[in-house]
């Protein structure tokens, strides 16, 4: 049984280099780095020092705010650093790693047999519990809350995102243990939603399932909360990506914490775009090294619309599940406003003519195409967001820190993903995405 | 290019911070981005980004307003000279008479926009592209060029950068350059011997459809003639051929709202239609027949070109229905029954202008509501 949701507006970027189905076990990198500022709003405090041993498993540090939420580590081996920004905030943690790993043992345990503390209690002692996200606000759930349902998206519609299909390819008993134990942690529904295409998800048990089809951002998680089971002011609902549902799954099945993941190596800077088996916080240049193309490149952690820009020397994101590797573009264009010219750069308006090709791939850069301007155009930002929101009016509130304004147009719906699209199509190169970040952190100070 | 680019590198340490002319960056910017592109790179958010930019918008609606302009400036002669004489004898006749009212208006408005870009340290914005020609293009020809001169100023001190410039403003800053002259040299801009240049010196008779109609008179233009533009009137607003291409590439680009086009044409249509069925022996206005009604006039132009605006007019697409077609039926009310005033366009849109943000208003509360219920159905 699954219900099908259509979304109709969106944009679907089409981009070079997507990669392709092969799967290659990644070099193992001597250095492997948690990242805090990874964990939006969490305000890390150490439970290990320089030179301390680790295993798989043993906390490296626990949340200021609620010292349950711990962050272990994904390799066994020797705390390297701990690398500090301004104001001694904790940018990165370094450990080296050992040739083999060593595990703490949680204990197997069958998920299905638990009860709703007990796993909450293995999930928050064992490292997983960061895997779970809310809504609103994008943050990491708060374990004394229980969320009126668990949403989790199988389907992925952003530019170069890695494919499910080969991600969790083998992984369908710990994706079931994963449901199993995650359906313990809520009163109401656990939600999955897939893509059209066959797999073992739509055998999944214990789960709502939905086919969604549609135009980016039809796979973002929060569109689909929209559609199907909205956050109004004080509800809470959490958000797992199904990689994370499998290693949750396998923790309860191994009783190991299972921090890897299958990611895609995409982008048209890379020579070889395919798909590499990884351990969380592994060094970027060790997944990427020896595949680039010549030209500067820009190293993104996750997709090219919200992920993060990264070096060869930084570190796979937490929750992430691709690398996207782009041309810089630091160049100059002669006259490059003169509208029907430049047909190699993509849009929606059709001040260019690659609306004719709907089925070209694009070879974009990072060049903004313009300046940052006032908001000038209007009913563009309506067209990508297919949700009951008005978004420039959500924009403009959040811009003047209005909350009543924010409450009443929506700003417990939205992430910044959703904004994604935003920020690509915005005429006046609006930063949405960092708009409502900023919004939503204010909702958290004030509202909470 | 490349020396272009080199010399522009070469001066740029000045205006960097620091520099001699640091003051001076945002003119400089201003030069160097309409010449290039910047290298600008995304810092924030999304890594890649849609080609469009304010530039290429505003050029597109330059590149929409030509047809219509074109055919103005070949207009002027023709309706001065009269038939028998060859295209470009009107056109360079037309040119003589049109290009230094645009010079005037885009060195003093784009003058200003520099000055407060300085001023204000901020950069300066596109807008004034458009509105710079859209201004003499709603100017009859004889319109001296001090006040021309004036009305730019005030349209761009008073109805754009008082409001904190481009994307802030209440008003099309167009039409508030039109509705200061119109009001301030009020002579200049109405009846009969404005519209053709030079009409009295030479004697042509320089009088509109809608004047003649004011007045009673049936003027026996042929509908081809209207359609096409062979009569007398602002520069941009005769010919619905070339207005009509325009909003085809408008329309086709995405730029403009096809939203406000269509509620603007229905709004004026159905409001004329309504004028025909009542029927009047006194006012000539009421029995023109309802289509025609949209072919004459500054109907046309203020539809494609001046209701569109996405600053000044409703930004919601429910809004934009009912912000056009008010503006449709408005213009069409002050044509036909305001005695004052022969062409109601410009007073609808500014007036919807005005109404735009309210509109918005409920139709955004109308969202709210609909939030509210929803949180209060879950706590039930």
């Amino acid at each position: 049984m699954s219900t099908d949701i259509k979304f109709r507006k969106g944009l679907t970027i089409k981009l070079k280099g997507g990669a392709n189905h092969q799967i290659s076990q990644a070099n193992r990198s001597k250095i492997f780095a948690i990242n805090p500022p990874v964990f939006h709003g969490i305000k890390p405090k150490m439970s290990v020092k320089v030179g301390d041993r680790v295993k798989v498993g043993d906390a490296v540090f626990y949340a200021k705010q609620n010292d349950q939420i711990k962050f272990t580590a994904p390799v066994s081996g020797e705390i390297k650093e701990i690398v500090r920004g301004a104001k001694r905030k904790i940018l990165s943690i370094e450990i080296i790693a050992d040739t083999e790993d060593t595990f703490v043992d949680f204990g197997a345990k069958t998920p299905g047999k638990l009860a709703g503390p007990q796993v909450k209690e293995s999930l928050l002692e064992s490292g997983c519990w960061p895997m779970i996200k809310q809504r609103p606000y994008d943050v990491i759930a708060n374990p004394s809350e229980s969320p009126k349902s668990i949403f989790i998206s199988a389907y992925d519609t952003a530019p170069l995102a890695a494919s499910y299909a080969v991600t969790l390819e083998g992984r369908e008993q710990e994706f079931q243990a994963g449901i199993d134990a995650l359906s313990k942690l809520t009163e109401g529904k656990v939600h999955l939603s897939t893509g059209s295409s066959a797999s073992f998800l739509n055998e999944i048990k214990g789960v709502v399932l939905h086919k969604v089809s549609g135009k980016h951002p039809a796979g973002n998680v929060g569109v689909q909360i929209a559609k199907v089971d909205p956050v109004n002011s004080g509800d809470r609902v959490w958000v797992v990506n199904p990689q994370d549902v499998a290693s949750i799954g396998s923790l309860f099945l191994t009783g190991k914490y299972n921090p890897t993941k299958i990611v895609a190596l995409a982008g048209s800077q890379v020579d070889k775009p395919q798909y590499y088996k990884v351990i969380q916080g592994t060094r970027i240049k060790d997944i990427v090294g020896g595949n680039l193309k010549s030209g500067k490149s820009r190293m993104i952690s996750g997709n090219p619309l919200t992920g993060t820009a990264v070096g060869l020397n930084g570190f796979l994101g937490f929750y992430h599940d691709s690398i996207s590797v782009l041309p810089e573009g630091d160049h100059y264009s002669f006259f490059g406003w003169m509208p029907f010219i430049g047909n190699h750069k993509f849009s929606m308006s059709r001040t260019f003519f690659s609306w004719l090709t709907p089925n070209k791939e694009y070879d974009l850069d990072t060049n903004l195409n313009g300046e940052e301007r006032a908001f000038v155009m209007t009913g563009e930002m309506e067209k990508v967001l297919p949700m009951d929101v008005y978004p420039m009016q959500l924009l403009k509130a959040t811009m003047i820190q209005d909350i009543e304004k924010m409450e009443n147009l929506g700003i417990y719906e939205v992430a910044p993903e959703d904004f994604a699209l935003i920020d690509f199509i915005s005429t006046s190169k609006i930063e949405a995405q960092q708009i409502i970040r900023e919004g939503l952190d204010l909702m958290i100070k004030e509202v909470g | 290019m490349k020396f272009i680019r080199k010399q522009l590198d070469k001066v740029k340490p000045h205006f960097d911070e620091g520099g001699k002319f640091e003051k001076y960056a945002p003119a400089y910017y201003g030069i160097e981005t309409f010449l290039f592109v910047p290298n600008h790179t995304t810092k924030h958010g999304a890594h890649i980004r849609d080609g469009i930019d304010l530039k290429r918008v505003m050029i597109t609606v330059v590149i929409a307003l030509l047809p219509a302009l074109i055919f103005g400036i070949w207009n002027i002669g023709y309706q001065n000279m009269g038939d028998g004489q060859g295209f470009w004898d009107y056109f360079i006749f037309g040119a003589i008479r049109f290009l230094p009212m645009v010079i005037v208006s885009y060195g003093v408005g784009l003058g200003i926009e520099f000055a407060y870009a300085i001023f204000r340290g901020h950069d300066v914005n596109e807008g004034y592209l458009v509105t710079g020609l859209l201004i003499p293009m709603i100017m009859p020809i004889d319109f001296p060029l001090w006040m021309l001169a004036v009305s730019v100023v005030f349209a761009v001190v008073i109805g754009k950068e008082a409001f904190g410039g481009t994307g802030m403003n209440i008003l099309n800053p167009a039409l508030v350059a039109r509705a200061f002259a119109l009001f301030s040299y009020a002579p200049y801009m109405s009846g009969n011997t404005v519209w053709v240049a030079d009409s009295v010196a030479d004697g042509v008779s320089g009088e509109t459809i809608l004047g003649a109609l004011a007045g009673g008179v049936d003027p026996g233009t042929s509908v081809f003639d209207m359609f096409m533009g062979y009569i007398p009137g602002s520069v941009g607003e005769t010919s619905v051929l070339m207005i009509s291409i325009g909003a085809v590439l408008l329309l086709a680009t995405g730029i403009a709202s096809w939203r406000i086009m269509l509620s603007t044409l229905i709004g004026g249509a159905l409001m004329a239609f309504l004028f025909n069925i009542i029927g009047s022996s006194t006012n000539e206005l009421l029995n023109f027949p309802w289509w025609q009604h949209l072919l004459v006039g500054g109907f046309a132009f203020g539809l494609v070109f001046m209701a569109t605006d996405p600053v000044s007019g409703a930004q919601t697409n429910t809004g934009k229905w009912i912000y056009g077609f008010l503006i449709g039926v408005f213009a069409i009310l002050i044509r036909v029954v305001n005695p004052t005033l022969p062409e109601g366009m410009m007073m609808a849109i500014l007036l919807m202008n005005v109404f735009a943000p309210t509109i918005d208003h409920y139709i955004v509360e109308g969202n709210v509501k609909r939030r509210k219920k929803r949180l209060q159905k879950v706590n039930v």
